[in-house]
């Protein structure tokens, strides 16, 4: 039955910017805090207040739209979006209208399939966050400490036809909005917020009629509401039924669907222009200074790292997956690290600890100075690459230690004393006679217990190449 | 010309305004002779004039991302009808 039908899907993706300040007064645009406690009379809308516009919320969007590919606007304008509701204590929405800050663009991404595709979004404009609403006890609190964050929507054209697709190229997206650096993109936190159209239709046949799924806030909800929506629009027309055009939302705890109340789908924005906000022209000049702010984006750096450092596809890919890792493997390496070495400690090492469970986020706490000195100790035969991973770095990790002294704290400084080395696996080959002469008749393999021994007796401390080249010695006798 | 009844009733319908009776028929005759009013507008040539989207010629008007002291809470909520002393308190609404 499913196969008969073709999905299609178009996003709307909010994304919160990270400036210092709101959108349109300087309460700090910081997340959480004790409810209003971020608020001032513009951002929780006193009569006769006035907004003054953030020159760096208008930056930041020209500037995801130029890592997008978008048109920037040379003229824009700002509109009033008319709605009656307590998230929203102006009664309007500040938003853009007819003359968005970027159009068209697009993302370029691989399909659940394996396929390359490609989705062109419509616009991305600049308006204002709504406040938070807690229904409790019958009555609805309101807090409007996220009230005037400045919040970027972009918008797809319906290119995606599955759940999984749509997935795959959030996931795009928000890998390359991470990388200008323009939002924290945490959809835990909100600062990611994603509204599902979707329609269904038979194969060849015309476009469906659609529904909007509101507010998803993981990755997860999406995949989960557009499969459901999608097989609730197919049941409807299969058993006869017709889709109506309705916002709907999605309780994920429920894992369902519903639509919303009649009432509270009469949407009727009347938007007219903002007569309180004065037009953004953007010149070309303008325009290229915000592009020379884009840092190098993803592909840019899997080239590169393939290139001049020799780095596998897959782990080139694995380390630009987040762009707070490819800055810390671009800063080790910068600070003299050899390139695989740092990639591979990296991939191991430091992704076990930055993925916290449970979540999409990834959080260093180690600086690429820190990661090259212990890279550096074991190069230098200060310690074993082991005692680093098993010691070393869990000590430095989310402090500003030095390993060094972190090394000699713990008295890990490796022992290349040959000598002592000596005397060590004398005495271990006079306490294992029989093993001894096992590796002299020609079963080398024992050689590993040795060096188990040895380590051991030197509480690890004994450079691995100089036990081996004593051993291999002594041993052949 | 009045304004009908049913664009009446939808219009307090977004606004959440609720009118008697005798109300909603004077609202449509006045909102009716508003328009009226703004209609002769549609009389003026302004086949040479540019289109613009503000009446003043001024344009990025623009703010440094700074931020300042929010104002203090409790002034902040001083003048709302209700609140719980962290939070501005409005009549159950459902999402």
């Amino acid at each position: 039955m499913t196969a008969d039908y073709e999905i299609t899907i178009g996003l709307e993706i909010h994304c919160e910017l990270k400036t210092k300040s709101k959108i349109f007064c300087s309460c700090p645009n910081t997340f959480g805090g004790e409810p209003n406690t971020h608020c001032c009379p513009v951002c929780s809308g006193f009569p006769g207040v006035l907004p003054v516009l953030n020159k760096t919320a208008v930056e930041y969007t020209v500037k995801a739209g130029l890592a997008l590919g978008c048109d920037i606007s040379r003229y824009s304008k700002w509109d009033r979006k008319n709605y009656f509701y307590p998230d929203l204590p102006k009664a309007w929405q500040t938003s853009q209208y007819d003359l968005p800050l970027c159009r068209g663009g697009g993302v370029a991404f691989k399909g659940a399939d394996g396929e390359d595709k490609f989705v062109r979004l419509n616009r991305i404009h600049l308006e204002e966050d709504a406040g938070k609403l807690i229904h409790e006890g019958g009555v609805t609190r309101v807090d409007y400490n996220r009230c005037g964050v400045p919040l970027m929507e972009i918008v797809t054209e319906p290119d995606l036809h599955s759940p999984e697709d749509a997935v795959a190229f959030l996931t795009e997206l928000k890998n390359i909005l991470k990388y200008t650096g323009v939002s924290d993109v945490k959809m835990q936190e909100g600062s990611l917020r994603c509204d599902v159209n979707l329609s269904v239709a038979r194969k060849g046949g015309p476009l469906g009629t659609r529904t909007e799924t509101k507010n998803l806030n993981s990755f997860r909800s999406v995949l989960r509401s557009c499969k459901y929506e999608a097989e609730r629009q197919i049941e409807l027309l299969e058993s006869g039924g017709e889709v109506v055009q309705e916002t709907r939302r999605w309780d994920d705890a429920a894992g369902e669907g519903s639509g919303m109340r009649g009432k509270e789908n009469a949407h009727d924005y009347r938007y007219f222009p903002e007569p309180d906000l004065m037009p953004v022209v953007m010149s070309d000049e303008d325009i290229e200074r915000i592009r020379a702010t884009i840092p190098a984006l993803k592909q840019q750096r899997i080239d590169k790292y393939t290139a001049e450092y020799n780095l596998s596809d897959y782990d080139a890919a694995l380390i630009t997956a987040d762009v707070a890792i490819a800055d810390l493997f671009d800063g080790t390496v910068a600070e003299g690290a050899n390139p695989k070495k740092a990639a591979n400690f990296i991939m191991g090492d430091v992704m076990r600890l930055a993925k916290e469970p449970g979540s999409e986020d990834v959080n260093i706490k180690i600086t690429p100075a820190q990661l090259s000195a212990m890279l550096s100790l074991v190069e230098q035969g200060v310690v074993s690459l082991v005692a680093v991973q098993k010691e070393i770095f869990p000590k430095v990790w989310g402090t500003d230690a030095d390993p060094a002294a972190v090394v000699d704290k713990l008295g890990l400084r490796q022992s290349n004393d040959t000598a002592e080395i000596e005397a060590a696996v004398k005495e271990i080959m006079a306490a294992n006679e029989k093993v001894v002469n096992d590796y002299r008749s020609g079963n080398t393999k024992v050689v590993s217990f040795f060096v188990g021994q040895v380590m051991k007796a030197t509480k690890g401390k004994a450079n691995p190449k100089v036990v081996n080249e004593v051993l291999s010695r002594l041993l052949k006798g | 010309m009045k304004i009908d009844r049913k664009e009446v009733l939808h219009i307090a319908e977004l606004s959440r305004l609720t009118f008697t009776e005798e109300e909603l028929d004077a609202m449509g005759e006045q909102m009716g002779s508003v328009l009226e009013k703004f209609r002769r507008l549609d009389e003026v040539d302004v086949s040479d004039v540019p289109p613009t989207a503000h009446i003043l010629p001024f344009v990025n008007v623009l703010r440094e991302d700074k931020a300042a002291e929010p104002m203090p809470r409790e002034e902040l909520l001083k003048n709302a009808p209700e609140s719980d002393g962290s939070a501005y308190i409005v009549p159950k609404v459902l999402e």
